[in-house]
């Protein structure tokens, strides 16, 4: 169990400039992940699990006051590279991303098989011919018929389209792939279809995963690992399995009991209370007021505290005295 | 459960189509999109309904054409006795006061320029409130059945300045605003984040059986509705093609498109990483040419040759009050 990290994060943040102020959307986050491993960064909108992923790839808007933290690909702090040794060396070969909605943003008049293939051409200098063998061979992999090839995006249905950018994300065969809501745009059976596509690839390569989402069912679907965002931090890092049996931060436990079931007699709960403004958060903990549990403590900001093996928790709830 | 069969019907659909035309270099006729096609269904006063399907079903469209926003091809749509073909555009415009809308992008659904008092009077004002002081209170009164209180601090807020679920709760107003007696939500929560759809569906639900509204909630989404509605109509390629109280379609699917549907929606579950979903093949059939026979056939893991590939199956009923159509049924 004690196999390096592929990558490691540390106190990483990230904070926009706005008309009204500054905003930390991500605010000191740590995690680690293994090769082959897939963690699902879970959160509601405005959570800042968008942002923590742009801030990890280096693609940052303007407005960008604060970026700062660590991150580690093996023993290189990637935020520490030049600009352009990131983009030539890290970008595409050793982590790649699915952006949200991506498949709207394929190319209209480009072929689905060249627009797999052009990362290979661009920043592995191949050949056109085999990069199209290898965007052929990636076609199979996510389940699209190499007839496709030849396609343009508008002949392809939303499914296809995406998995196509699923392929174009996989073809340099990076160590590890970024999804941004990878299938909150899609029909359930379509829905279905990709997470199979997803799994299969996860068995199959040693890759490594960071799957974006703010579905707690599909998030279950894929998730090693669970890091559950709340108002620019992690409030729980676990295993799925101790993240969906028994979650500990109270934040997961409500939001957990808010997911509607299929086969579930009793009705989904709603949490009261909205999440803080990011501009203004509150000085403790950021769930504090809406949390059903909160006490004195609650004012200081929370430790991120072990609980258990690779197991955290920002609430005093599970903290020892000072 | 209203399991009340008695109950009086609020609103009928009999044979219904919409069908959009398609037009080839904008004259030429080439054929039609068949998104209602076939659809018959009675709603009783007081029920809440969900019609479920992926996206192209359908069911948009359903929703529109109850509403009087499409004319339907054929068949009709009977309210309260009337016939809503029959209405000149003062009927349509009193049908429209009587059946409130809750749409699926509340922030499109709210004009950007009016405070939300604005938003709130204005339906009244259209509808001849002529009293100031009558209108203020029941936009008052309306805020304060969506729980957006005290009414007075939204009165003068602009939908920019509200959260997604309190949006939504001012588009439920404003359906709500009119007293009318039935409810079609599309999609009222897909927009919203997850923590507050449970209480914008909810709120729904509770106003639905305070006021004994008819509600309408189409929806893809098929975890929510056991809790929000008491009976189901799955729609696939413009069809109602399996129907049922909420429990029974839920516990019994009859028809395999139904149990495809039901067998792809995961529950959380660390175990769901170590399987695969049955998912079928193919796509939604298209609207424009669909396959003869059963409109599922093509994708179906069980269709029989020479039979759904070529007659159209009709409603059978498995299992008490439950239709389903499908030849395996026969």
């Amino acid at each position: 169990m004690t196999q390096p990290a592929l990558l490691r994060v540390e106190n990483l943040r990230l904070a926009y400039r706005t008309g009204r102020g500054v905003v930390r959307a991500v605010d000191g986050v740590d995690f680690d992940l293994r090769r082959g491993e897939a963690l699902v960064l879970l959160g509601e909108s405005g959570c800042g699990k968008s942002s923590l992923a742009k801030a990890l790839l280096r693609l940052l808007p303007r407005n960008v006051q604060a970026h700062e933290g660590r991150v580690w690909l093996d023993d290189t702090d990637i935020l520490a590279l030049p600009e352009e040794r990131f983009r030539r060396d890290v970008q595409w070969l050793r982590i790649s991303m699915v952006m949200q909605a991506a498949m709207n943003a394929l190319n209209p008049v480009v072929r689905v098989g060249e627009q797999v293939a052009e990362p290979l051409m661009v920043h592995r200098g191949w050949s056109r011919a085999k990069a199209m063998e290898r965007a052929a061979e990636v076609f199979a992999l996510v389940g699209v018929s190499t007839d496709f090839l030849g396609r343009y995006p508008f002949e392809l249905s939303g499914g296809m389209r995406q998995r196509v950018v699923l392929a174009m994300s996989l073809v340099t065969e990076p160590d590890l792939v970024i999804l941004d809501e990878p299938t909150s745009a899609l029909d359930v059976l379509t829905q279905a279809g990709i997470m199979n596509v997803l799994k299969r690839i996860k068995r199959e390569l040693n890759t490594s995963f960071i799957l974006i989402t703010h579905d707690v069912s599909t998030s279950s679907e894929i998730a090693d690992r669970v890091a559950l965002m709340y108002a620019g931090q992690i409030v729980e890092l676990a295993d799925a399995r101790h993240f969906f049996t028994e979650p500990a931060h109270p934040y997961s436990q409500m939001l957990m009991a808010s997911v509607p079931r299929l086969h579930q007699p009793d009705p989904p709960q709603h949490i009261p209370g909205q999440p803080p403004d990011l501009l203004d958060p509150p000085a403790g903990c950021r769930y504090a007021p809406r949390c059903p549990k909160r006490f004195g403590r609650c004012d200081e900001m929370p430790d991120s505290i072990t609980v258990g093996e690779r197991h955290h928790v920002r609430c005093w709830l599970h903290g020892a005295g000072p | 459960m209203n399991r009340d069969t008695t109950a009086e019907t609020l609103l009928e659909a009999r044979d219904l189509h919409t069908w959009f035309e398609l037009r080839q270099w904008g004259f030429l006729r080439a054929g039609h999109v068949r998104a209602v096609d076939g659809v018959n269904f009675a709603l009783r006063r007081g029920e809440a309904v969900a019609f479920v399907g992926e996206s192209g079903c359908g069911k948009s469209s359903l929703a529109r054409t109850l509403l009087g926003l499409h004319r339907p091809t054929r068949g009709e749509v009977v309210f309260e006795g009337g016939h809503l073909e029959a209405l000149d555009k003062r009927g349509l415009k009193t049908y429209r006061a009587r059946v409130g809308y809750v749409q699926q992008d509340p922030y499109g659904a709210l004009p950007p320029f009016m405070d939300v008092g604005r938003i709130l009077s204005e339906p009244l004002i259209i509808h001849g409130v002529r009293d100031r002081e009558t209108r203020q209170a029941r936009v008052r009164a309306a805020l304060e059945e969506v729980r957006l209180t005290p009414a007075e601090s939204y009165l003068s807020k602009f939908p920019h300045q509200l959260s997604g679920g309190q949006q939504q709760r001012v588009v439920i107003a404003r359906a709500l605003v009119l007293e009318p007696s039935m409810i079609i939500a599309d999609e009222p929560v897909s927009m919203l984040d997850a923590s507050v759809r449970v209480e914008i569906l909810r709120l729904l639900r509770n106003i639905q059986v305070e006021r004994g509204l008819t509600l309408a909630f189409i929806t893809h989404d098929l975890s929510t509705v056991r809790h929000f509605a008491e009976r189901i109509f799955v729609m696939y390629g413009g069809r109602i093609v399996e129907q049922a109280e909420v429990n029974e379609l839920l516990d019994h699917p009859q028809h395999p498109y139904t149990q495809a549907l039901l067998a792809a929606i995961p529950d959380p579950d660390p175990d769901n990483a170590d399987r695969e979903h049955a998912v079928p093949g193919g796509e939604p059939p298209s609207l424009a040419n669909p396959p003869p026979g059963c409109r599922f056939h093509p994708r179906c893991p069980e269709a029989m040759a020479g039979l759904c590939d070529r007659d159209e199956p009709p409603d059978f009923e498995p299992r008490p009050v439950h239709l389903s159509a499908c030849w395996l049924h026969r």
